[in-house]
């Protein structure tokens, strides 16, 4: 067998074999799903529900204000700050006399301090009611209103992407968290895989196992192989989290009750219109179920994992072989490895910034350029192809930068291997910068 | 008898020094060769050299009657360095035929020859363990188990017996004889020149990155005999003193005599024996390798060797 064949083989396996790989690996996407499975249990769950007692000079509040499930507003007689709480009631709110102009501050009183959303409510339904006592002061009748009310829809923003003869929904909110979320990824990755490789090399050194093994392989080999076993570990990972993933969502639909999943495939095929008009409302978690859907399938699932994977794979081994520069050339003391890292981390501290810019504003030339660039390509690329090719990204800008990151690497491994070829065997002096310049660029 | 390796004028200058400076030697296809020289001397390089670790700046390798190929001839050459280099988290049984596939064994074969030797050895019952589960002996034995597993051709040692037990260090000596009988070359390198004087039948002795000394070890004594002999007499005698030789020690009834230009044992024989006296035992006294190589290293500042920068 190939002998570098061999070495990416034991690289890969003694890892992939290590318990915590598996447990990281099973932990990190059921995490995630309970996560945020938890959080939309308990924003639906575990609501606090508020019944609130209201003071009211005015009048007429107890006709206009709506009640909900949650936020219940009573008119009890004779209640006050001193005794809501007796009575069964969260919190009280004293209105006092309308002036018809100027803001007025209303008094909410609770023991439990409530939160932004519902704090945000409950201005909201006070202001509501307002609008409603003046538009009806302004001779509109009660029944009209009503009317309006059930009525009115509130326009939705489709955006709709231009792409040649096609147009295609496009989603803001989606492309930023596919943009953020993936470059983030890669930036994490690359430090992690980076490390491992480092940590692995400086293993090999300071075990003077090296010194066995280049007197069966040339270090060029021992090197690679290390970069690319660990590469495999880091896409094996990847691909066991999206296996994951995917199977804990189509297993987390099963705990959506049925009356909703039916609603929820109407909604899918009626392309989100109920039919029958307001006859047959869909309910509110078919709703939320279906946007969720809705949003997610508008974005380019196949390109992006396939472009996530170039990038991850681009990125890493253009800096896997840098970090593996360092880890030939340092000895035991740590510390050496941190002052030599931080030219390498840099660059990569530095793409994550222009990164999180990138995926606010795609189009701006340091977000094209930083894309082209291979040092900053793969977390920026990332950013701006959510956004969608060739509408964010023209063609010629993404065979740039995929061609610019394959020079990238080869050129950093080429230039990695010089220097840990002799940095590899090098016991006991602390080697400089310049020294390994030096040995990068002389010829052999 | 033909040449395994055949050295010619090697050269190899770092920044700071001559590591190498033109050295020539050859070895004997099944000998056992002492690489010998004090620290820094310049061996670590040369053994880099006959790796193929490191390439010579100048001069030629001729390994097995070829031009050196390192890429091609590596899998010929067993090499143990001073460092024990293994895998502290790996298991021994994997480790080793992972190494040993690195050298170019097919998984079976390399299968085959670990149970022999793991067998051989005594070994067998550390296949599941791990490198740091074993003491410095242990991990010793399973380096060279690794080193010698192939059957190299030619088969470097770098201060084999270190951290061994008397009874190991025997266990190891009679493989590294079988070895050689069964045709392998072995290149031994060490400071125990008791086990150089025990084992190798040539030495090349480098200080300063240069070779100082080559040849086999009784040649080496012969030439660096001072013509000391030991008598060791029945009485002594009051006073000694003869034109043949000169008394350079006296322990009891021993002696130590060191024999004048131009004359001969047989005239140091028979002064005693016209004295009368009881002569019990007469030996020569050759100097051990231990002296030779203290007195050939002294006063050459090889162990203060300083960097220069070279100049020419």
């Amino acid at each position: 067998m190939n002998k570098t064949l061999l070495i990416i083989q034991r690289e890969y396996l003694t890892r992939v074999k290590n318990k915590r790989f598996l447990l990281t690996t099973l932990l990190t996407p059921i995490l995630i799903v309970l996560l945020i499975g938890g959080s939309t249990y308990l924003s639906i769950k575990g609501k606090d529900e508020q019944k609130i007692a209201i003071v009211d000079e005015n009048g007429f509040f107890k006709n206009n204000i709506k009640s909900t499930q949650e936020i219940k507003f009573e008119f009890p007689e004779g209640i006050d700050t001193s005794n809501y709480l007796t009575k069964g009631y969260t919190a009280i709110i004293l209105i006092p006399k309308f002036e018809g102009t100027g803001k007025a501050n209303y008094i909410f009183r609770s023991q439990k301090s409530i939160s932004i959303m519902t704090e945000d409510r409950i201005a909201d339904r006070i202001n509501a009611a307002i609008e409603d006592n003046m538009l009806q002061m302004a001779g509109i009748s009660k029944i009209q209103l009503d009317s309006i009310h059930q009525q009115s829809q509130f326009a939705e923003l489709k955006a709709v992407e231009e792409s040649g003869g096609t147009a295609k929904e496009s989603n803001a909110a989606l492309s930023y968290g596919i943009g953020f979320g993936s470059g983030m990824l890669i930036y994490i990755t690359m430090f992690i895989y980076g490390a491992m490789v480092m940590r692995g090399v400086m293993e090999e050194k300071t075990n003077r196992i090296a010194e066995v093994m280049v007197s069966s392989v040339k270090p060029f080999q021992l090197m690679l192989g290390k970069i690319i076993g660990i590469g495999a570990v880091g896409l094996t990972q990847f691909l066991m989290w999206i296996i994951l993933i995917v199977g804990l969502s189509t297993a987390a639909q099963a705990f959506i009750p049925a009356d909703v999943m039916d609603q929820v495939k109407t909604l899918q095929q009626s392309n989100g219109q109920m039919p029958g008009g307001g006859m047959m409302q869909a309910g509110d978690a078919a709703q939320q179920i279906y946007k969720v859907q809705h949003t997610i399938s508008t974005a380019n699932w196949p390109m992006i994992i396939g472009l996530f994977i170039f990038y991850f794979l681009g990125g890493y081994l253009f800096y896997a072989a840098l970090f593996a520069a360092v880890g030939s050339v340092v000895n035991e003391d740590p510390q050496d490895a941190q002052s030599l890292m931080l030219p390498i981390t840099m660059p990569i501290i530095f793409s994550f910034i222009i990164m999180s810019n990138a995926v606010q504003d795609p189009s701006t030339p340091i977000a094209v350029w930083s894309s082209i660039i291979p040092f900053s390509s793969p977390m920026v690329m990332m950013a701006r192809v959510a956004y969608g090719v060739p509408g964010t990204v023209p063609y010629w800008q993404l065979a740039a930068s995929m061609v610019s990151l394959i020079g990238g690497f080869v050129f950093t491994t080429w230039l990695s291997g010089k220097i840990y070829r002799t940095g590899i065997l090098m016991y006991g002096k602390k080697v400089s910068w310049k020294e390994m310049g030096k040995w990068a660029f002389r010829k052999s | 008898m033909s040449k395994i390796l055949e050295l010619s004028n090697l050269k190899k200058y770092y920044a700071t020094q001559k590591a190498v400076d033109d050295i020539s030697f050859s070895i004997e296809k099944g000998s056992i060769f002492g690489l010998l020289g004090p620290n820094g001397a310049g061996k670590t390089t040369l053994l880099r050299m006959i790796t193929g670790i490191f390439y010579p700046d100048s001069g030629h390798l001729q390994f097995d009657g070829q031009t050196f190929d390192p890429i091609n001839d590596i899998v010929k050459i067993g090499y143990m360095p001073e460092e024990r280099g293994l895998y502290k988290k790996m298991k021994i049984g994997e480790q080793a035929l992972y190494l040993a596939q690195l050298k170019g064994l097919g998984k079976a074969e390399a299968m085959e020859k670990i149970k022999f030797w793991f067998k051989r050895l005594e070994m067998e019952s550390w296949w599941n363990k791990k490198v740091e589960d074993l003491s410095k002996g242990m991990s010793q034995k399973l380096q060279f188990v690794i080193t010698v597993l192939h059957e190299p051709k030619l088969i470097i040692l770098d201060e084999p017996f270190s951290g061994l037990d008397p009874l190991n260090a025997n266990l190891i000596k009679d493989e590294i004889y079988g070895l050689s009988q069964r045709g392998c070359t072995i290149i031994f390198s060490t400071h125990r020149m008791e086990q150089v004087e025990e084992i190798c039948d040539h030495i090349v002795l480098v200080n300063l990155g240069q070779k100082i000394l080559d040849g086999t070890v009784a040649d080496i004594k012969q030439q660096f005999k001072e013509n000391k002999f030991g008598i060791r007499l029945g009485e002594m005698p009051s006073n000694i003193s003869s034109p043949a030789f000169e008394l350079a020690d006296q322990k009891a009834n021993a002696l130590t005599v060191k024999i004048n230009q131009g004359y001969k044992s047989n005239d140091v024989l028979q002064y005693f024996l016209q004295q009368n006296l009881t002569i019990e035992a007469f030996n020569e006294i050759l100097p051990s390798l231990n002296e030779i190589f203290i007195q050939q290293v002294e006063g050459t500042k090889a162990t203060t060797r300083a960097f220069q920068p070279i100049t020419n």
